[in-house]
């Protein structure tokens, strides 16, 4: 099946298998690697991607299905050496440790930041509770995020 | 890498389209929604369908109406929707108990209440909250609507009354006066399938219960429909003793089997704790005004 689906801001068109998943186009057919994946039984939330400004499970999405549908992966958060505040927050807060689960956990961080600028430590928490963090630094996760809230109102990073 | 089957694709432009396409490939096609269940079933090659029928353009599916003493609740509303609608969580405060334990962010963003009931995973949470609530399915075919109750809609484990060509297109909650609602879950983490949850729905006319419904979830199939105790609490007057008694039946009525998430015995003694809780809850949220659930925690 021939599709397009809009990934970055970019409209992509490929022949794909109606079985191809989202995490595959993303990472084998436009390279965009970023995009980790990990259990592929749709429960640990590494493969996360936004689909028209929300968060998937882009393991558990056919290609066929985002097709003229907006996706936002992590390639997209920084604009061009700007790095997004959730992305600078993950810095100043040491958010990462072996960085598997990161492009999804930021991805989150700026879904939950787009819809509500200062949330709670609770709400943060709801926004990532999809998704492992294999090296369990959740605490820093949640600064990262809190950081990005802090200091990122004004910053170019959010689309909405 | 796991990866489905070899199937064919077909996205949907409109009820009549999707009916259209189920007929013309039979037994072969199945509908696919939020997907979450379906797809991880198609990966493990538990299910092969040789057509996917695509409803989610159907955007006539997505919307929750109050009209006339009914919340119409299309079947393609995904669980998100459900947890943000204050509409829903005014009259039904058991959906959004239920909502806010059901998988994660991201799963709820792309299931569907019409998914829920028709995976019909005795497991499933909606399937117990709208048990509870007696509501009624809504099923479309090439000869036009029927109706049918909660207890007709699940025939067993993974089978509903949705027939070959048919599709689930909307669900309908009663809105009855004086009524409370709740629904209380033990998991093994969040975003978990549940060891065992219960739920509740009731009205309180003269301090006694009337129009009882309870539907418990993961303790076996046919524990959807708890005739014994329905009929032990209507017209009776809540109390502790009452309570009781009504977790000993719920607990009595079900059939959980031992797996990894707990003991038969340890899922028997949490429907009994967890439907007098939930019957608690659910005679406290009663006869209060419409929406001071909301603030309470
Ligand atoms: C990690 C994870 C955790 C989860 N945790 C929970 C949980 O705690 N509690 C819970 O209740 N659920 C849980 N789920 C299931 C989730 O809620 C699913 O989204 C839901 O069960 C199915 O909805 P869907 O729209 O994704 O259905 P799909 O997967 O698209 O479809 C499921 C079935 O229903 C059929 N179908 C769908 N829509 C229709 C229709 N309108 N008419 C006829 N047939 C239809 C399909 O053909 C298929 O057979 C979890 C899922 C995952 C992946
Ligand atoms: S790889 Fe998609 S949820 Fe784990
Ligand atoms: S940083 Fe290693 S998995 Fe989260």
């Amino acid at each position: 099946m021939r599709i397009t689906v809009n990934v970055n801001g970019d409209d992509h068109t490929r022949e794909v298998e109606p079985r191809h998943l989202l995490v595959r186009f993303l990472r084998d057919d436009l390279e965009l690697t970023g995009t980790h994946w990990g259990c592929d039984t749709s429960n640990c939330g590494t493969c996360v991607v936004l689909m028209d400004g929300e968060p998937v499970k882009s393991c558990t999405v056919l290609a066929v299905m985002a097709a003229g549908h907006e996706i936002r992966t992590v390639e997209d958060l920084a604009d061009g050496d700007r790095l997004d505040p959730v992305q600078q927050g993950f810095i100043e807060q040491h958010g990462l440790q072996c960085g598997f689960c990161t492009p999804g956990m930021m991805l989150s961080g700026r879904a939950l930041l787009d819809r509500n600028p200062d949330p709670s430590e609770q709400e943060i928490r709801e926004a990532i509770s999809g998704q492992l963090c294999r090296c369990t630094g959740y605490l820093n996760i949640v600064r990262s995020i809190q950081w990005a809230a802090r200091n990122g109102h004004e910053a170019a990073g959010s689309q909405t | 890498m796991q990866v489905p089957a070899s199937f064919d694709y077909q996205r949907a432009e409109s009820v009549d389209e999707a009916l259209e396409l189920l007929r013309r490939y039979g037994e072969e096609a199945r509908v696919v929604a939020g997907g979450h269940s379906l797809l991880p079933m198609m990966k493990l090659r538990l299910a092969s369908p040789e057509v996917l029928v695509d409803i989610n353009d159907l955007h006539e599916l997505d919307h929750i109406a109050l009209v006339g003493d009914e919340l119409r609740v299309g079947a393609l509303t995904r669980h998100r929707t459900l947890l943000e609608s204050e509409l829903v969580g005014r009259y039904f405060p058991i959906v959004h108990d239920a909502e806010k334990v059901i998988a994660d962010p991201p799963v709820r963003n792309r299931g569907t209440i019409g998914g829920s009931l028709c995976q019909a995973d005795p497991s499933e949470d909606l399937s117990a909250v709208c048990g509870a609530l007696h509501a009624l399915a809504v099923i479309r075919g090439a000869d036009g609507e029927r109706i049918v109750s909660m207890a007709d809609f699940h025939q067993g484990p993974y089978e509903t009354a949705v027939g070959v060509g048919e599709m689930l297109t909307e669900v309908r909650l009663p809105v009855l006066p004086g009524a409370g609602s709740a629904y209380e879950k033990v998991e093994r983490k969040a975003g978990d399938w549940a060891v065992a949850a219960a739920g509740v729905a009731l009205t309180l006319r003269e301090g006694r219960i009337a129009d009882a419904g309870v539907g418990l979830a993961a303790v076996g199939a046919g524990a959807l429909n708890l005739h014994a105790v329905q009929t032990l609490l209507n017209g009776s007057e809540p109390s502790e003793a009452l309570y009781e008694e009504a977790g000993r039946v719920a607990s009595e009525s079900c059939s959980p089997v031992t797996d990894g998430r707990g003991s038969a015995e340890y899922k028997r003694h949490l429907a009994d704790e967890l439907t007098r809780r939930a019957l608690r809850r659910a005679v406290a949220r009663a006869g209060r005004p419409i929406g001071s659930t909301a603030r309470e925690a």
